[in-house]
């Protein structure tokens, strides 16, 4: 055991609470200590409850002093983001027009996570309304990556979005684990930049019930850990069928954590050709070599596959997320809960212009705009049918790919963590960061991102494994087989 | 056919094109799309689930009953239905619709294509065109009353399961309109898919008019909204074909616009024209997946379908050997038919179709009640036709006794038992009567039997009187004629 409790894996914790090594308000307080310390320069957590947190610890030690059963989480601190609904705790997916929202409800997620004994330290920060890349759309303002470029620790980065400050959190142990979504990317890239593993899982698997929806046919929930196992264990207890849910999908959730002793012999890798895109930094791509080679070294046959349509993924989800993300959101009018502006001899109209305009974002607002436009009589057809053909096409080219190989290999994001204000006011430039998470988000496929090594400046670059529809466990062991052979073991200094 | 509905105007006349669309509140124990209660006179938001009101993160879920309570009721209207539909959003703002959005059914709906026959004045039928059904969820309210400057919002309705059932422009007056809609409405009643009760806004119609000469194209329509009673609807009808005739006339165009009948004044009026129209921006609710049933499940719900209306009145000409007329008015109403049918079951329909059509009915419209208010049970009813049927009372006597019933509440057989109005069956008694009568009237008597056969009913009429319209009238006439011979 790490002479810092923090500095335990999620399962090295498990292992050490059920030996009776620490008990989890131990855990928990080390933890709450270790926010206290490097929150206020992170901003990763932005609702803290350690009165809850406590509370919780202590039961679960009285449950394992009682000789119960005990959950896969059981004790074990972890982050929460903004995004899900926590009974009687600020969730207000980081937007003002949220503000002072406390739900009466639990979402299904962290209500899965609290069965299993998970800790709630608090809420993460993210993108307002998870839309963004680099969590600098935040109402409580930006996250700060935990890493620095080598040289230069003062230069401030993104620990990318939208689910920021899950990974801030993970990577600088303020958690074992942090509850993410990914619409397009919002827990891959986020982990890629962090250093940390990160996984979408398919369509369906976790249940949207009590999570603020952006857009609800791509959004999905998912851990983030900072080793593959600890993924496995957490996606286990936040999965599962839920009725409350139309979209959840009527599966049983396997046994993760077992699957990973078995290795990738005999598996094919795909590589998929439209994935080398122009002007592809020449670190990325030897990273992307290098999983190539722990697989196939590990006994996995590496095929060239191809994904014809991934050009037209990234247009074809910036016009579907947007367009059900102006409906979804659409609720935040002032009338029933959160911010509402107005004065004296308003209109209703008046009303719903004054607090929306005060209450979103420009993020929010322009992908509002983008997403009424493409849905208004006359475009429909033109943008929002097309994207979706589009979108059965890309789903296609998977199912396609899956003919000749087990898991497909991509990198996870195009760059290494950028520095925040950069590309700011670009936000086709900001939207490229989900180049290579998209495709698998449109075809609803599980994906995970996880870090193979180091960029020329210091910092984590990742790689994605795309399985197919509900087969988690290739992918976990693809990961772990990468995991294993890239013996990736740097961590942000000072943490 | 009838006389063709024509408004009369300077140029000559005019044809009135009518299509309606009927939004029908399901029975249902909750919602479409949560667990939340559905029921009138509910404390205000009482009935209110984190879905109705749109709460953050909240997902909607397919009630199943209210599925079935669609295909139900597309079924009865013999309609076509479709295994495959989906969930739209109609996307709009408004502070009763929590969303921001209205659940509902756009491209796909889950009944397509069915008819219904309208049941028109003299016992003439036609066929009207239903060109779709459609599930969606009802809004909220918004309460203008509690206060000058605020408006309050009332969301037991919403979420509440609808079906919206639209016609085909078939109608041409508004007597097809009204009757159009009592059927539809009978229909469901039957079917037990809505209640029907327009007072309670559960069932409501929008009617879409136009106007144009006999024979020619079809003319711009106007949409009159939220028409809550047949009446009203009649009404609306009338005044706005009334209008569009008048400003055509005048030389003016009819803009296509959404508008309001008022119920005081009898007129409609301007809600909002095409240029304010709404774009809902609908597409495809992602929080749902298509809705997909197989053909078992939509047999299992056919073979549950209770005997509609037409083939009702079919069977009660057919097999009960009433008019067509009076079997009409007996399944027009759910209520009515029910009270029929528990007295046909143990007495003679065609006396009972009688009293009900006759007196019965002359006495509701009287009350202006309808049969479920009836001071005359059906069970009080059966107590006076079985003393006509056992020769107790004669049917004459029996209209006296239906009257004291009316006004006492006392039962037939009392009323016969206290005043004494038992039936004379004794033909000794019928005879002294008639031998009383004969020797009164002796010249009456040679008149008779000198060939003046009319005179057999002033005998009837004396015997009658003397024995205080207690004979039995077919006693008597036996006995008579034996006697005259």
């Amino acid at each position: 055991m790490s002479a810092n409790p923090t500095h335990m894996t999620l399962a090295e914790a498990r292992d050490a609470l059920a030996g009776k090594k620490i008990s989890s308000v131990e855990l928990t307080q080390s933890h709450l200590d270790a926010i206290a310390r490097h929150n206020p320069a992170l901003n990763a957590y932005v609702h803290h409850t350690p009165e809850i947190a406590l509370a919780q610890a202590k039961a679960s030690d009285e449950k394992r002093a009682r000789g119960e059963a005990v959950g896969l989480l059981e004790g074990i601190p972890i982050g929460v983001k903004d995004l899900f609904c926590t009974k009687g705790v600020n969730s207000q997916a980081a937007s003002k027009i949220l503000t002072g929202f406390k739900p009466e409800y639990e979402s299904t997620v962290t209500s899965n996570l609290f069965a299993h004994g998970a800790v709630m330290l608090g809420k993460t920060n993210m993108d307002e309304f998870a839309m963004g890349s680099a969590n600098i759309t935040s109402v409580y303002g930006p996250c700060v990556n935990p890493w620095r470029r080598s040289g230069e620790p003062e230069v401030k980065l993104v620990p990318g979005g939208s689910s920021g400050g899950s990974s801030a959190a993970v990577a600088a142990r303020l958690g074992f684990m942090a509850t993410g979504t990914d619409t397009g990317g919002s827990i891959r890239q986020p982990a890629a930049f962090t250093g940390i593993v990160g996984i979408k899982p398919t369509y369906g698997r976790c249940s949207r019930w009590g999570v603020v929806a952006f857009a609800s046919s791509l959004d999905q929930a998912g851990p983030m850990t900072r080793t593959v196992r600890d993924a496995a264990i957490s996606l286990q207890a936040m999965a599962g069928h839920d009725p409350k849910d139309s979209t959840s999908a009527i599966q049983s959730v396997p046994d993760f954590e077992a699957v990973l002793a078995n290795g990738v012999k005999g598996l094919k890798i795909g590589i998929p050709k439209e994935y080398r895109i122009d002007g592809m930094s020449a670190e990325i791509a030897a990273a992307w070599d290098k999983g190539a080679a722990i697989l196939k070294a590990a006994g996995a046959e590496i095929v060239p596959v191809s994904l014809p349509h991934t050009a037209y993924a990234l247009p074809t989800y910036y016009i579907i997320a947007p367009a059900e993300a102006s409906s979804n959101l659409a609720r935040y009018d002032g009338v029933r809960f959160g911010l509402r502006v107005s004065e004296d001899g308003d209109s209703l109209n008046d009303m719903y212009e004054k607090t929306r305009a005060a209450g979103f974002g420009a993020e929010v607002k322009r992908r509002i705009l983008i997403g009424t436009y493409v849905l208004s009589a006359g475009y429909y057809d033109a943008y929002y049918k097309k994207a979706q053909r589009v979108r059965a096409l890309i789903a296609q080219d998977f199912t396609q790919a899956f003919t000749q190989c087990d898991v497909i290999l991509t990198p996870t994001a195009p760059s290494d963590a950028f520095v925040i204000g950069e590309n700011q006011d670009d936000p086709v430039a900001m939207y490229m960061n989900d180049v290579f998470t998209i495709p698998a988000s449109l075809a609803g496929l599980p994906g995970l991102a996880l870090p193979i090594g180091l960029s020329k400046a210091g910092l984590p670059l990742g790689l994605q494994l795309i399985g197919r529809a509900f087969d988690e466990e290739t992918v976990f062991r693809a990961a772990e087989a990468i995991e294993r052979g890239a013996g990736f073991n740097a961590a942000p200094e000072g943490y | 056919m009838g006389t063709p509905y024509r408004v009369k105007g300077n140029t000559g006349d005019w044809e009135v094109v009518i299509g309606l669309e009927v939004h029908a509140q399901i029975t249902s124990e909750s919602k479409l799309f949560s667990g939340a209660a559905v029921g009138f006179g509910a404390e205000t938001n009482q009935n209110v689930s984190f879905v109705d009101a749109g709460m953050p993160g909240m997902l909607p879920v397919i009630n199943e009953k209210c599925i079935e309570q669609a295909v139900r009721t597309g079924l009865g209207l013999g309609a076509q239905i479709n295994l495959t539909s989906v969930f739209d959003r109609k996307n709009y703002f408004y502070a009763d619709l929590p969303q921001g959005y209205q659940i509902s059914q756009f491209l796909d709906p889950i009944v397509g294509k069915g008819e219904l026959i309208i049941d028109l004045a003299g016992g003439e039928q036609r066929t009207i065109g239903v060109t779709r059904l459609h599930l969606e969820q009802d809004a909220g309210k918004s309460l203008h009353e509690h206060s000058p400057k605020f408006t309050f919002i009332d969301l037991n309705r919403s979420g509440v399961a609808l079906m919206e059932i639209v016609s085909e422009p078939d109608m041409r007056s508004p007597e097809e309109a009204g009757a159009y809609l009592k059927k539809l409405r009978t229909i469901v009643q039957y079917l037990g898919t809505c209640d029907g009760d327009m007072d309670k806004g559960n069932l409501r119609c929008d009617a879409n008019i136009s106007v144009r000469k006999p024979g020619a194209e079809l003319g711009t329509r106007c949409e009159i909204k939220n028409v809550n009673s047949v009446k009203f609807v009649m009404k609306a009808i009338e005044f706005e074909a009334q209008r569009q005739v008048e400003i055509i006339e005048a030389g003016g165009v009819i803009e296509q616009e959404t508008r309001l009948f008022d119920a005081t004044t009898g007129e409609t009026r301007t809600m909002r024209s095409k240029e304010n129209a709404h774009d809902y921006r609908y597409f495809p609710d992602p929080d749902l997946l298509p809705l997909i049933f197989t053909q078992e499940y939509v047999d299992a719900i056919r073979a549950t379908l209770p005997e509609l209306p037409d083939q009702k009145r079919a069977r009660y000409v057919a097999d009960l050997g009433l008019s067509p007329y009076d079997a009409g008015v007996l399944v027009a109403e759910k209520a009515t038919t029910e009270y029929f049918e528990r007295l046909s079951a143990t007495h003679d329909p065609k006396l009972v179709s009688n009293w009900m059509t006759g007196e019965l009915f002359g006495r509701l419209n009287k009350l202006g009640v309808d049969i479920e208010q009836s001071p005359i049970s059906s069970e009080q009813l059966g107590g006076l036709l079985a003393l006509i049927e056992d020769n107790t009372i004669s049917g004459k006597i029996a209209k006296t006794v239906f009257e004291q019933m009316c006004e006492t509440g006392k039962p037939a057989k009392q009323i016969v038992a206290d005043e004494g109005l038992v039936q004379v069956t004794d033909t000794g008694a019928i005879d002294a009567a008639i031998d009383a009568v004969m020797a009164e009237n002796a010249d009456k008597l040679a008149e008779y039997r000198s060939g003046k056969d009319k005179l057999f009913g002033f005998f009837v009429g004396q015997v009658m009187k003397a024995t205080g319209g207690k004979a039995n009238p077919a006693m008597l006439n036996d006995l008579l004629k034996k006697k005259l011979s």
